[in-house]
């Protein structure tokens, strides 16, 4: 028996936050989602001219990061210290620390595209004669644009001294963190890890997705006949990550499983039969060491492109048959990219946690092709076992089960 | 945490390639950095070689040296990808373009921009599906790599592909992050490897006091100083050399990666 076939040691989100259009902080964005109030609006990012809709986190552009953290200052930055304002977890974590003390608490981040506005503001403001780079930016690339920036910004600012790294497979960024959180507490590298994403908004994403011709130009309509692409949007997302054995907290929502596989098929086009989809959920359920019936509620990938939602609904279809309530939650957020992963995990622990599933904002009529139970309204009803897809380019997929302990 | 290794790979300038390269580590041949390697990657599909980048073809090369070597079916293998800045050449591209009025942005320039855009178009080439990871810990990227690449073989039971890559970055992002010198590696590891493949294990320590272990030539330690990808030479040297090493490796400024090779 390899070890997705055996079930995990649940691991108990002991605190969580999330940041996205809908507002800072789990009551805001919970709100949002029982209101079916969208965060999407005309795209007024910077000067992009681009006919098509945004999830954007307002306030980013108000403040600049300070109190010895200067160096750091970049959108993404800005939006990733949002975020741990929120919901206490700040103090949730300092309690972790008394707990286990710093140099055992783990912080694994997920971003696709980190500081890259800075990169790009950079270019646009290339020496006339030289074309070098302002040299503002050039000794602040390793604080905001390259790659690790999130998680060492996330580091210094909880004032932890544990492992520390940035997973970056695009769109399951922010949800391989749980599966690599998972093995750094079973390998006992820690006693505790921060996971999250952290992804913003940059002129490479639009114009990037726009050139893929990926983008709508409406709110992006998840699972709906006439739907033709995807909204960007940006959030900030973290847990804490704690055993359940140690940590167990009854009714607490919890890791159960998760699953990684790659397609192995193309860069930006999803395996038509969903090969690598499946083998996601399939691992994400063993893990959980639970059957595909014990799943009530499916927080679906759900970009909105027609290819996607389709590919999504054969896997899905083939594991559950018509049984568990789907639904995608871009229509609330856009596509967060690399916080995609946090963010759709800790709109699962809303769920969990209040008993209500959210029907897929902005889908009209459901695609007759479909053949998934594709929710539309929200639904009140407790919920216990969920599951989360997150695929993105380069064919990375990751499924998460959480479930109430 | 113990893993056997089952293949290397290796590409830098007097570094080209594993047999030769393992001679030059352990002293049996002079390390002359003379002429760039400019690697073929084979593996690819004429379409996508075509298409790929620098970054890509380095990883690619190494990746396939390595999985011969262990004589294990690609698809079996899970990968981590270790790199600190990923396409830096293409970051490059897309950033002229989008610093220009029309901001016309290739399709296919965009979805190379991600930081496992090496990791997807070896999945793509050796049709795996196994779990694929691509990740940056800055300077320690590689030690982190390598850590995520033993985590996975031991606790997942599953055969892994680890390669670290980072390629000097073309003007004017260079001056962001002034690489030298291209550098990439591949190790394949297993938890269930048999003598006499060489093994390794792997502990993590806090570190109060940096003893990282160097390369003594020093040119060799100008690589694994300029590099990140780089950082894993005293490992490679230390598979080369035979016999009991312990290599300790950076991991950010207050821990320290100790890996105790028996080759």
């Amino acid at each position: 028996m390899s070890p997705h076939e055996r079930p995990m040691t649940p691991l108990t989100l002991s605190a969580y936050t999330l940041v996205t259009a809908n507002g800072r902080g789990i009551g805001l964005v919970s709100q949002a989602l029982r209101e079916r109030r969208s965060g999407l609006r005309p795209c007024d990012f910077e000067d992009a001219l681009l006919k098509t809709y945004i999830g954007r986190v307002e306030g980013l552009e108000d403040f600049s990061l300070e109190n010895g953290l200067e160096q750091f200052d970049c959108r993404n930055n800005r939006l990733a210290w949002l975020g741990l304002q929120q919901d206490g977890f700040m103090v949730a974590v300092a309690e972790a620390k008394q707990r286990y003390g710093a140099d055992r608490i783990a912080v694994v981040m997920g971003t696709s595209t980190s500081g890259i506005l800075d990169t790009e503001h950079a270019y646009a403001n290339r020496h006339p004669q030289t074309g070098v780079l302002p040299a503002s930016y050039t000794t602040r690339y390793r604080y905001t644009h390259n790659m690790f920036s999130l998680g060492h910004f996330v580091r210094a600012c909880l004032g932890l001294r544990g492992p520390a790294l940035v997973i970056s497979t695009a769109c399951s960024s922010s949800a391989k963190v749980f599966a690599t959180a998972a093995r750094y507490l079973r390998a006992g590298l820690c006693d505790a890890a921060i996971v999250g994403g952290v992804d913003s908004l940059c002129l490479t994403t639009l114009y990037g997705f726009s050139a893929l011709q990926l983008l709508s130009a409406q709110p992006c309509r998840p699972c709906d006949e006439d739907r033709d692409g995807l909204s960007l949007g940006e959030a900030a997302g973290y847990a804490l990550l704690e055993s359940s054995e140690k940590i167990g907290r009854k009714g607490a929502v919890a890791l159960l499983g998760y699953g990684e596989s790659t397609d192995g098929f193309h860069m930006s086009h999803p395996h038509p039969e969903g090969a690598g989809a499946i083998r996601a959920i399939r691992q994400s359920l063993e893990r959980a060491g639970l059957q595909s019936s014990d799943i009530e509620y499916i927080n679906l990938h759900g970009t909105a492109t027609r290819a996607n939602d389709a590919v999504e609904d054969k896997a899905v279809f083939g594991i559950f048959g018509g049984t568990a309530m789907a639904s995608s939650t871009k229509g609330w957020t856009g596509h967060t990219l690399g916080a995609a992963g946090i963010t759709e995990a800790l709109i699962v622990a809303i769920c969990l946690k209040q008993g209500f599933v959210p029907g897929t904002l902005n889908c009209e009529r459901v695609d007759g092709s479909l053949r998934s139970h594709i929710l539309r309204e929200n639904v009140d009803r407790p919920v216990r076992r969920a599951l989360s897809n997150i695929f993105g380019f380069g064919g990375n997929n990751c499924s998460l089960v959480l479930g109430v302990l | 945490m113990r893993v056997s290794i089952l293949g290397i790979g290796v590409l830098s300038a007097g570094l080209e390639g594993w047999s030769s390269g393992r001679e030059v580590l352990r002293g049996g041949r002079p390390f002359s950095p003379t002429s760039l390697p400019d690697p073929t990657a084979d593996l690819l599909p004429a379409n996508e070689r075509r298409r790929s980048s620098d970054c890509v073809r380095w990883a690619v090369q190494v990746a396939h040296e390595a999985i011969v070597q262990s004589e294990l079916d690609p698809r079996d293998v899970a990968t981590v990808f270790a790199s600190s800045g990923g396409e830096m050449g293409v970051l490059d591209t897309l950033c002229r373009a989008l610093a220009t009025t029309e901001r016309i942005v290739s399709p296919t320039l965009f979805h190379q921009s991600v930081h496992n855009t090496a990791a997807g178009y070896w999945g793509i080439a050796t049709k795996c599906q196994q779990s694929s990871t691509a990740l940056s810990c800055y300077d320690d990227s590689s030690a982190v790599g390598l850590l995520e690449a033993v985590t996975y073989a031991t606790l997942e039971e599953c055969p892994v592909l680890f390669v670290a890559y980072d390629l000097p970055a073309p003007e004017p992002l260079h001056g962001a992050r002034p690489i030298a010198t291209a550098f990439a590696a591949a190790l394949v590891l297993t938890a269930f490897g048999e003598p006499p493949d060489p093994t390794m294990s792997l502990r993590l320590l806090s570190a109060e006091k940096r003893d990282v272990t160097t390369m003594s030539d020093q040119d060799l330690e100008r690589l694994r100083l300029d590099n990140p990808a780089a950082r894993v030479l005293p490992l490679l040297r230390a598979v080369a050399l035979k016999g009991r090493h312990t290599v300790m490796m950076d991991v950010l400024d207050d821990q320290r990666l100790v890996v105790e090779v028996d080759s």
